[in-house]
């Protein structure tokens, strides 16, 4: 133990010492999820939208003014039939259409029960996401006014499948994928370089020859990482939570006891890089190209899984930053207890001891 | 026996680094292996401090098999590489402290061991490691090696690159720590350093060419050498060399070194050629047979 605890000095002494991990270590979780929050969020403003009223009546002039007064919305089209619709989009200027049925009052009124279709130019699908989400969202919010004062309801139907997205805001989506990619970043990227170092300086050699175990070697060196990237998962919860406003709608501990998983995977990942890198420059690219970019690109972080082609959906599924984003957004945004994410956390389990148990296999006690 | 290697033999892909190679090393003796860079010894190190597989062939340290038993030899060595491998980034304390940490003692334990090299460096110890001379780097590494008190020491290479100076003392301590009863197993490729250890063997290519003590072992060499010097250095190795009685001619520091195929070569005959041939201020006289003349000679 008291060799361990010697190990573990050792790596604190070197990511003390050496600036650019540190800077990696603990300026990129706070650069990126302000950069994030702030600059790349997909939130929108001033978005052109064209409008089609087939009904032309005091309630939809109404919605229109709701939806032309928001920040978010600019009105610079008004469409007199369906085959116009096409026209507008292809001029590439007007993002949406809203489409407002024929006797929209009489529907709402007597049958309380009215339509409206959202059309939105899907070559950009994040943007189409959050504009009709947007839209969606303004109309429930004048479905509640005019409904406060009547006894049965009025329903106004928006016509399209889009993501639950509460509060208009989009860097909740993104504090899941960010907190993926730091911890991937900080458990495997590191520790692989971290481990290959020792190889690369010689320093492997030597303690090869010394009593300590193989697994105390990893062990030790994989620890300090642990410890960092549970802190950078506060750090990231917390800048959620104060800056962007953000509620955490599940348990803590869940939240506490998935993300020490998925640092666990992430761990155990950079450990199998250490065994087939030779030299730190080796494990860096292993790690950026065979790691951070499938992470990003693939775990639905910013491309939707479900609009990828077939091939890169099945391969998506050996992505571990994939599945810790469902859990994520399951506990996070939705709030769902453990009997929602159970499978996705046992996969990640799966994926850790697997990565364990060839690591173990494929690591040298001797230098060949 | 201390270190007993039998018919080892080992190759990477095509190149044969270690070949048929046996040699032993007895308790408290300071053994060297002499030769060139590519010679074989980084590799019989690795083979003996259980970090290679030989090919063929078997040995043991301190009485371990270096297969069978490599966890126990791992407890007892102590092995200092050719290349600096201590922590850059840490102090010379903290990599002191370090090893004795993972090797389960601490420096006090065994500080009369390390002291007359550690006092040396004790000056610099808030220093990082990668920020001190040559020299000072391997009496850190040495006193690395040495701080669980191991049975065997591996040196490999540990005088290169490093001034004449440390190097005269980096030897002078080894010569103590054997006094205290380690066995040291050192290669080197310089051939006066050789002359310190009790016995060396000269290796080239994989191979041992010989093993005995330095003393003895200039005695392989066949003939009476000469130091020849005159005027023009260049033109008296050309004159030699086709002086038709020439064994071997090769510049030697200051000198030519110079051999006869005859067992009765009068130095007063090559006199009178070497006049001939309009030398100036020749000298010629017989000299000491050095190590490297045997290697040389071997070699051939």
């Amino acid at each position: 133990m008291k060799r361990f605890i010697g190990f573990i000095k050792k790596e604190f002494y070197h990511i003390i010492r050496d600036r650019r991990s540190l800077f990696i270590l603990f300026g990129m979780p706070i650069a990126q999820i302000m950069l994030f929050g702030f600059a790349i969020t997909n939130e929108i403003q001033n978005v052109d939208i064209a409008i089609l009223d087939h009904s032309k009546d005091a309630t939809t002039q109404e919605i229109i003014h709701k939806i032309s007064s928001s920040k978010y919305f600019k009105i610079t089209q008004l469409i007199d039939n369906e085959s116009s619709i096409e026209a507008a989009f292809k001029k590439g200027k007007v993002k949406a259409v809203l489409i407002i049925e024929k006797d929209f009052t009489k529907n709402l009124t007597k049958e309380n029960n009215a339509n409206i279709q959202i059309i939105t130019d899907a070559t950009e699908p994040n943007t189409a996401n959050s504009i009709s989400n947007y839209i969606i969202s303004i109309i429930q919010n004048y479905k509640q006014e005019i409904n406060k004062n009547t006894n049965v309801p009025y329903q106004i139907n928006a016509n399209t499948k889009m993501i639950f997205n509460p509060e208009l805001k989009s860097v909740f989506m993104f504090v899941p994928g960010v907190m993926t990619i730091i911890l991937m970043l900080v458990s495997a990227m590191m520790t692989s370089i971290s481990i290959t170092r020792e190889k690369e300086l010689g320093t492997m050699e030597v303690l090869l020859v010394s009593p300590l175990k193989p697994y105390q070697v990893i062990i030790g060196k994989v620890f300090p990482y642990i410890f960092l990237a549970i802190i950078n998962t506060i750090v990231i919860v917390l800048l959620s939570i104060f800056v962007f406003k953000m509620p955490i709608q599940g348990s803590y501990l869940l939240l506490a006891f998935v993300s020490i998983l998925f640092i666990l995977t992430s761990l155990s990942l950079g450990i199998l890089i250490s065994t087939i890198a030779a030299t730190q420059q080796t494990a860096m690219m292993i790690s950026l190209a065979g790691l951070m970019l499938p992470t990003i690109i693939l775990s639905g972080f910013i491309f939707p899984v479900t609009s990828m082609p077939a091939p890169l959906q099945i391969l998506s599924n050996i992505i571990p930053a994939k599945w810790f984003i469902i859990i994520l957004k399951g506990i996070m945004l939705k709030g769902v207890g453990f009997t929602f994410i159970w499978k996705e956390t046992l996969i990640l389990l799966v994926m850790t001891v697997f990565n364990i148990v060839l690591s173990t296999k494929k690591y040298k006690i001797r230098l060949e | 026996m201390s270190i007993s290697v039998q018919n080892i033999s080992k190759t990477f892909k095509k190149v044969n680094a270690v070949n048929d190679v046996s040699f032993e090393v007895k308790e408290g003796e300071l053994f060297g292996l002499i030769g060139p860079d590519g010679a074989g010894k980084t590799t019989i190190f690795r083979i003996l401090t259980t970090l290679l597989i030989a090919d063929k062939g078997t040995a043991t340290v301190a009485g371990f098999d270096v297969v069978a038993d490599y966890k126990s030899i791992r407890n007892h060595v102590g092995y200092m590489p050719g290349k600096f491998s201590l922590y850059q980034d840490l102090t010379v304390e903290e990599n002191l402290e370090f090893f004795a940490t993972i090797f389960g003692t601490t420096i006090y334990e065994n500080y009369d061991l390390i002291k007359e090299i550690y006092v040396q460096i004790e000056p610099f110890k808030n220093r990082r490691a990668g920020k001190l001379s040559g020299g000072m780097k391997q009496k850190l590494a040495l006193c690395c090696a040495l701080i669980h008190k191991p049975k065997v020491l591996f040196l490999d290479e540990p005088t290169t690159g490093v001034d004449p100076v440390s190097r005269k003392e980096f030897w002078e301590m080894l010569k103590r720590l054997q006094q205290k009863g380690i066995t040291i197993l050192v290669s080197t490729p310089y051939m006066d350093e050789a002359e310190l250890c009790d016995r060396i063997a000269l290796i080239q290519h994989g191979k041992i060419l010989q093993i005995d003590t330095p003393q003895e072992i200039v005695k392989y060499y066949p003939k009476n050498i000469y130091d020849i010097s005159a005027d023009n250095m260049y033109k008296l190795i050309e004159s030699l060399k086709s002086f038709k009685h020439h064994y071997s001619v090769y510049p030697f520091g200051e000198f030519v070194h110079y051999t006869d195929t005859r067992n009765d070569f009068n130095p007063q005959e090559l006199q009178y050629y070497l006049e001939s041939k309009n030398h100036t201020n020749i000298k010629i006289k017989i000299t000491k047979t050095t190590i490297e003349d045997t290697f040389m000679e071997l070699t051939k």
